[in-house]
């Protein structure tokens, strides 16, 4: 089982968490139906390098980002999403 | 007896049959390039050259024929999809794997044993009413069924309602089939060749030349080649591919996983799935039972196997058939899925004048070989996209008009 060293829980087997999705800056300009948008809907990161992601510890609702390589499944960052975690009404965690 | 099998197989008079022309250089100009030699790749071949008399066509592939997702899939072949575009698309390609052996001259091993998928809740019986409805529309053999015939179709599938997930009704779906995926490729690969198309193996490509939104040049690991036209037809790594093209592609790539059993007497006649349990089945002409699944929960570009996937298949298999807890894990194998968002294929032209796009055929890839195949063909020889593979332009997303199979494809084939 692969396991994810979650900031705030510890080593934790993946099956507990979900992925959801690659993190990339958005560009607030772009307007409905506009190929921008199109492109920040559909068109994700599918590199075979290192890509920092939006992950989700499901227990505890904990949101975190991982650096994972999508080619080797390692991890080299995992690190509280606190933008998130205060969206998501949960304490700020630092 | 098998000495005698042994001295006709030895024997000069019936020598081994070659297949393929192997081991050429590679010519400086071919009118088209076809990267990817798995069953869409060698299907395209085949079918420029036998319909569009255009036979200076180079098949490349990075590794060996047909060793990609076409030697990783599960040999599922239906045509019960959700939209008009899906099941008129797909149900031409059942229609033409009806016919490849006498194509080919050569056995593809075509099974066409049916397909049950099972609804253990509401929201998939209205999902099975909405498929049956417009497959019959469309002209495909598809119905609801009740519990008394999923009993008669497949005997030993657990019926129980002191289960989880109790089996409600089924959508049976008698076009479903199974083919011998290697045969597919050598078959195709083998008419291409003897018409002139040209096979080369662990050719990579590395980059192209584009100049005014042309690609005038492929460069290989084996050499430069100069080009008509390139088509890109390689499952797994199509952004990848696609990158050195410049352009990007809306497709997460995720991992494929899938495992036979031991042999058992033949006890399943037709392909067995469940949406919710997130599993299919079915037994092989050999007597394995190939268990597979969905894509795997999150992008990786790796063919590697997962004890948790292998862990959530045997609980959900022996859910519907429980005799299988006895059942060793003979292989399993992984593949290497491009999804798309809507979960149809991105096929047609590209943003580059002379760069052809066969992608993102995410866990449905072999089903729609030959179609997908063929149509291709069609549009690199006349220019134009065919009225069957319009819809799965790469323009949609721009458009926002997706062709969604979320509902008939996400969770099982």
């Amino acid at each position: 089982m692969k396991i994810i060293p979650c900031p705030q829980n510890g080593p934790r087997p993946v099956s507990e968490f979900s992925f959801a999705g690659a993190v990339e800056p958005r560009d607030e300009t772009a307007t409905d139906a506009s190929a921008a948008w199109a492109e920040q809907v559909f068109f994700k990161e599918n590199g075979t390098g290192v890509v920092t992601e939006l992950w989700r510890h499901n227990p505890s609702a904990f949101w975190l980002y991982l650096e994972r390589c999508r080619v080797t499944d390692r991890i080299i960052k995992a690190y509280p999403a606190n933008a998130a975690n205060s969206a998501d009404g949960e304490e700020e965690h630092d | 007896m098998p000495f005698g099998l042994l001295k006709y197989g030895l024997s000069r008079r019936y020598p081994a049959e070659p297949h393929f022309s192997a081991g050429k250089s590679l010519k400086s100009h071919y009118d088209v390039v076809i990267i990817g030699a798995g069953a869409h790749g060698a299907g395209m071949a085949y079918y420029l050259a036998k319909y569009h008399g255009i036979t200076n066509v180079a098949l490349l592939d990075k590794a060996y024929l047909g060793g990609g997702n076409s030697a990783r899939n599960t040999a599922v072949i239906r045509s019960n999809y959700l939209t008009e575009t899906g099941v008129n698309f797909y149900k031409e390609s059942a229609r033409l794997y009806q016919d490849l052996s006498n194509e080919f001259g050569y056995n593809i091993m075509h099974e066409q044993r049916g397909q049950l998928t099972l609804a253990h809740n509401d929201t998939t019986l209205r999902n099975f009413r909405w498929r049956a409805e417009i497959g019959k529309h469309l002209g495909t053999n598809i119905e609801m069924v009740d519990r008394q015939t999923i009993k008669e179709l497949a005997p030993e599938l657990n019926l129980s309602e002191n289960v989880r997930f109790p089996i409600l009704a089924g959508l049976w779906h008698a076009d479903g089939a199974t083919a011998r995926h290697d045969a597919i490729v050598w078959g195709y690969t083998k008419g291409a060749c003897e018409r002139g198309v040209e096979l080369h193996q662990l050719t990579e490509v590395e980059d192209f030349t584009i100049e005014n939104g042309r690609v005038t040049e492929v460069k290989t690991n084996r050499g430069k080649i100069s080009c008509g036209c390139v088509v890109q037809a390689v499952a797994g790594h199509s952004s990848l591919i696609a990158a050195k093209a410049g352009i990007r592609l809306p497709i997460q790539t995720y991992p494929l996983q899938a495992m036979v059993t031991q042999n058992y007497k033949p006890l399943l006649t037709p392909h067995v799935s469940s949406p919710q349990l997130k599993v299919f089945t079915h037994q092989t002409s050999r007597g394995e039972f190939v268990i597979g699944s969905g894509a795997d929960d999150y992008p990786l570009y790796s063919s590697r196997a997962t004890l948790e996937r292998k862990e959530m298949l045997a609980s959900a298999i022996i859910e519907l058939f429980p005799f299988l807890q006895h059942a060793q894990i003979l292989r399993q194998w992984g593949g290497i899925a491009d999804v798309t968002p809507d979960y149809s294929p991105i096929m047609g032209l590209s943003p580059l004048k002379n760069y052809y796009l066969n992608a993102g055929w995410g866990t449905y890839g072999f089903k729609a070989a030959p179609v997908s195949a063929k149509t291709m063909a069609e549009c690199v020889a006349t220019g134009k996209p065919p009225a069957l593979i319009e819809d799965f332009a790469l323009e949609r997303f721009y458009r926002f008009k997706q062709v969604n199979e979320v509902g008939a494809t996400a969770e099982v084939h």
